[in-house]
């Protein structure tokens, strides 16, 4: 690394590199059809469950407003969730019928979408933790991305176990990482908006 | 039997940017106001993240000089200076991190993106997409070729303009090591004036965003070559378990 700048510590550990926002054109780089791009052969995106996945298949959805109740149509969302038996997948491969990982955008309907399916209850510490979905939102004007957990309102006694979720003290705070399922003739959604600012501000995480 | 995740270095939350950098306006509305929740000793779900060694890599995703080229009898070429941009993704403790997908997007040499929010005058390349992705070999090494691309006008005070610079994310081995960051370049002078550079309170973060000229990879006759090397967040050896 540049010698003559600080960038470890006294014993020689390197500074991470610094975040920046993704500004309004994120969608060039991780979202191309929204930018207006033809896709690549192999695209990262809304679909993380196709035919023949195991497990309870769902679209999860979503806006994300601002500190004045506005949409964020710039905002570019990336999930991260464990299989329908609570085991996370790390290989990403789009001819397997389930990957763990997906991105969405809020740049059409000002919704963020995925198909995908429940996830199962992961261990932790000889626990286990209430089915939930890693999100990170990234945008114009968020300067490093902020991480948080949408949980299922239909889960309510393993949501009352978990051992993050009850980590957090007002249950008010709590419920706003609780994704509300929807009446559809098709097949269950869930809705998680984000609410970056303010009233009913979401939860986020350091971790 | 849950599998055994690494647990990485905390993220140094004084060394990163504030969310609430006024200076940049769009920050104002779109940061917390409580405090983050701290996960203090992080899940599974923290700890895993995707591998994309299964993501098929097109043989021109890593170049854009091309990766857009118009049809036609006679394909050209982007306008713009040559360069490459390469370097290592390491971890804090220098160990390389291999087989993790770096993405990068960028405006053309004129400041202009090609993407359908951008009004600015400079006109699109027709020879010029500006999207990159690869995955880093076993020494944790990328390379992009592309052109430099040009600084840029935004609504943030009257008259404020963006370094050149190169939007750079990578994975890394979970999603604890994910980072969004932009990469400038070595000795632009709009880098001390941007309000989007100066979210970052020690001078020394910004160093770890600018690309230095590198003249032992530039190749003669044909391109200038820029070293960019990213640091992750450092994986832990788990000497003791409960």
């Amino acid at each position: 690394m540049y010698s003559q700048y600080k960038l470890q510590d006294d014993t020689g550990v390197l500074r991470e590199t610094a975040s920046q926002t993704a500004g309004p054109y994120v969608h060039i780089g991780l979202a191309l059809e929204v930018a207006g791009f033809a896709s690549r052969d192999d695209e990262i995106w809304e679909n993380l469950a196709k035919e023949g996945a195991e497990g309870q298949h769902i679209e999860l959805i979503g806006a994300v407003y601002d500190g004045n109740g506005d949409l964020v149509r710039d905002a570019l969302i990336e999930i991260w969730q464990a299989d329908s038996q609570g085991e996370y997948i790390a290989e990403f491969d789009n001819k397997k019928p389930f990957s763990g990982f997906g991105r969405s955008a809020c740049a059409t309907d000002g919704h963020y979408h995925f198909y995908t399916i429940k996830p199962g209850r992961v261990d932790f510490d000889h626990q286990k933790m209430a089915p939930h979905i890693n999100v990170a939102v990234f945008a114009r004007g968020i300067n490093i991305h902020l991480q948080t957990r949408a949980y299922f309102d239909d889960e309510q006694e393993a949501n009352s176990e978990c051992p993050i979720l009850s980590r957090i003290i007002s249950p008010e705070r709590q419920n706003t990482l609780i994704a509300v399922k929807e009446d559809t003739e098709e097949k269950p959604r869930y809705r998680f908006d984000i609410y970056l600012q303010g009233n009913n501000e979401t939860v986020f995480f350091d971790f | 039997m849950s599998k055994s995740y690494p647990y990485f270095l905390a993220r140094d939350r004084a060394w990163q940017p504030a969310q609430y950098t006024p200076r940049y306006k769009t920050s104002i509305t779109r940061s917390p106001k409580q405090a983050l929740v701290s996960i203090q000793r992080a899940t599974p779900s923290e700890r895993s993240g995707p591998v994309f060694s299964g993501l098929e890599i097109g043989p021109h995703d890593n170049d854009l000089l091309m990766n857009f080229r118009t049809d036609g009898v006679r394909p050209s070429l982007p306008i713009g200076e040559r360069i490459v941009m390469h370097g290592r993704v390491i971890d804090q403790f220098g160990k390389p991190v291999p087989n993790t997908l770096v993405e990068m997007w960028q405006a053309n040499a004129g400041g202009r993106y090609r993407h359908k929010k951008d009004g600015y005058l400079a006109p699109l390349d027709p020879n010029f997409g500006g999207v990159g992705r690869c995955i880093t070999d076993t020494e944790g090494r990328y390379t992009f070729r592309t052109v430099r691309p040009g600084p840029y006008p935004w609504p943030n005070d009257i008259n404020t303009w963006r370094p050149a610079h190169i939007h750079v994310s990578v994975m890394g081995p979970s999603i604890s090591t994910r980072l969004i960051t932009q990469m400038y370049f070595e000795g632009d002078p709009l880098i001390p004036l941007c309000p989007i550079v100066q979210v970052l309170k020690d001078p020394d973060a910004v160093e770890t965003m600018i690309a230095r000229l590198d003249m032992a990879r530039s190749k003669s006759m044909d391109y200038l070559a820029y070293r960019f090397d990213i640091v992750v967040r450092g994986a832990l050896q788990t000497y003791f378990e409960e």
